[in-house]
């Protein structure tokens, strides 16, 4: 590997205390078989496979992120090794694509980060993330009747004034169910947190993108106990039961992802899992969907630390 | 109630995860061990690809499976 240029080291995630061979016959990005780097005098193992610089370099990669079928590839490889390693050990997932040159600059990484990648691992261990987005149908969830309107008592409207009637109206109609949805969603989220040692907000998903036609009205990550595990899943379903209208999915397990980069973020000012319905089925005609560049993490309503 | 779950057997592949939710965390998840987008080869470490620009393309790929692909 260190031997010549042609090739530079991929590095998946840090595990401690992985079994030598739990990564026996794992094969990685680029169909590479992943390899475990032992850090001496630590318990952290590096997951890392030896990539070609052909795809891997630094043109190729910053062209081939923006390869969707390339980068999907790799996405799913880079999760199929983090998963892997997380069944078996407390694994904190690295941000795909990092790259090094050789084996010891992996071990050099372990040993210089030891501090930070052992905080991280110590947040996560016996703990699971699970992803849990909410759906509903507006026309299912709206249960009162619009007030009527008394405008036939005013027949000397102008057609313009009863115009702006309906369309007021009718704001006040959508702003009716946007406030009903995001009760469904605080409570739903309240009810999840309670089971839970952390929450994370992902960005709304555009339906282009979820291939939903129903409004997502939460999109979130928690990060749970392993022994409340079967109480969080109970509260998604019997929400799903409970509220008309309103589709609960739960993704998962997932390696923390989303609880490594917002690790060291100062809490911020309390949840606000409020929906966005403007975001729902019909997207503006030439509107683009939101990138999932900075969802606002959302501090857990349960204090770190809360919870053995 | 729809469950995505990751069983861990490799005859269940994960092809069943959404690809969009999958990228949410892998893009914006994980440990930064030494920048944004790390390509630390050549001796030299660090180098940055702009990983927000990356994100809203492959969004608008997603968003638009008719346009052909580059």
């Amino acid at each position: 590997m260190t031997s010549e240029a042609r090739t530079a080291v991929y590095l998946y995630g840090v595990a401690r205390g992985l079994a030598p061979s739990a990564l026996d016959g794992v094969t990685g990005v680029a169909g590479e078989p992943v390899r475990a780097l032992a850090h001496r005098g630590t318990a952290l193992t590096a997951l890392v496979s030896t990539v070609s610089l052909t795809d891997f370099g630094e043109e190729a990669l910053r062209e081939n992120l923006e390869d969707l079928a390339w980068l999907e590839g790799t996405a799913r490889a880079h999760h199929d090794v983090v998963a892997h390693a997380a069944r078996n050990a407390p694994t904190a997932p690295v941000r795909i694509a990092t790259l090094y040159r050789d084996d010891q600059r992996v071990r050099d990484v372990l040993g210089r980060d030891h501090t930070h990648l052992t905080d991280l691992l110590d947040r996560v261990t016996g703990r699971t993330e699970w992803g849990v987005k909410a759906y509903a149908i507006p026309e299912a969830v709206q249960q009162d009747e619009p007030e009527p309107e008394s405008e036939v008592e005013v027949p000397a409207l102008t057609a313009g004034t009863a115009y702006l009637q309906r369309r007021q109206a009718a704001r006040r109609v959508r702003r009716a169910l946007q406030d009903r949805l995001a009760d469904h969603a605080r409570t739903l989220h309240d009810e999840l947190a309670d089971h839970a040692v952390a929450s994370r907000q992902h960005a709304a998903q555009d339906s282009r993108l979820s291939g939903r036609h129903e409004t997502l009205i939460l999109n979130m990550a928690y990060l749970v106990d392993d022994e409340q595990a079967d109480g969080f899943h109970e509260v998604a379903r019997a929400a799903d039961r409970r509220l008309p209208g309103v589709t609960v999915e739960i993704t998962g397990p997932w390696p923390p992802y989303s609880f490594i980069a917002t690790a060291e973020a100062t809490p911020t000012p309390p949840p606000n899992p409020r929906p966005t319905p403007e975001t729902g089925p019909t997207p503006e005609p030439g509107s683009h969907p939101e990138p999932a560049s900075n969802p606002a993490p959302i501090p857990t309503p349960t204090p770190e630390g809360g919870r053995r | 109630m729809t469950a995505v779950l990751d069983t861990g057997d490799p005859a269940v592949p994960a092809e069943r995860l959404a690809l969009v939710d999958l990228l949410d965390r892998l893009l914006a998840g994980g440990v930064v061990l030494t920048g944004d987008l790390v390509i630390s080869i050549a001796g030299t470490d660090l180098v940055r690809v702009d990983l927000r620009a990356v994100i809203t393309t492959v969004y608008e790929q997603l968003a638009d499976p008719e346009e052909p692909r580059p």
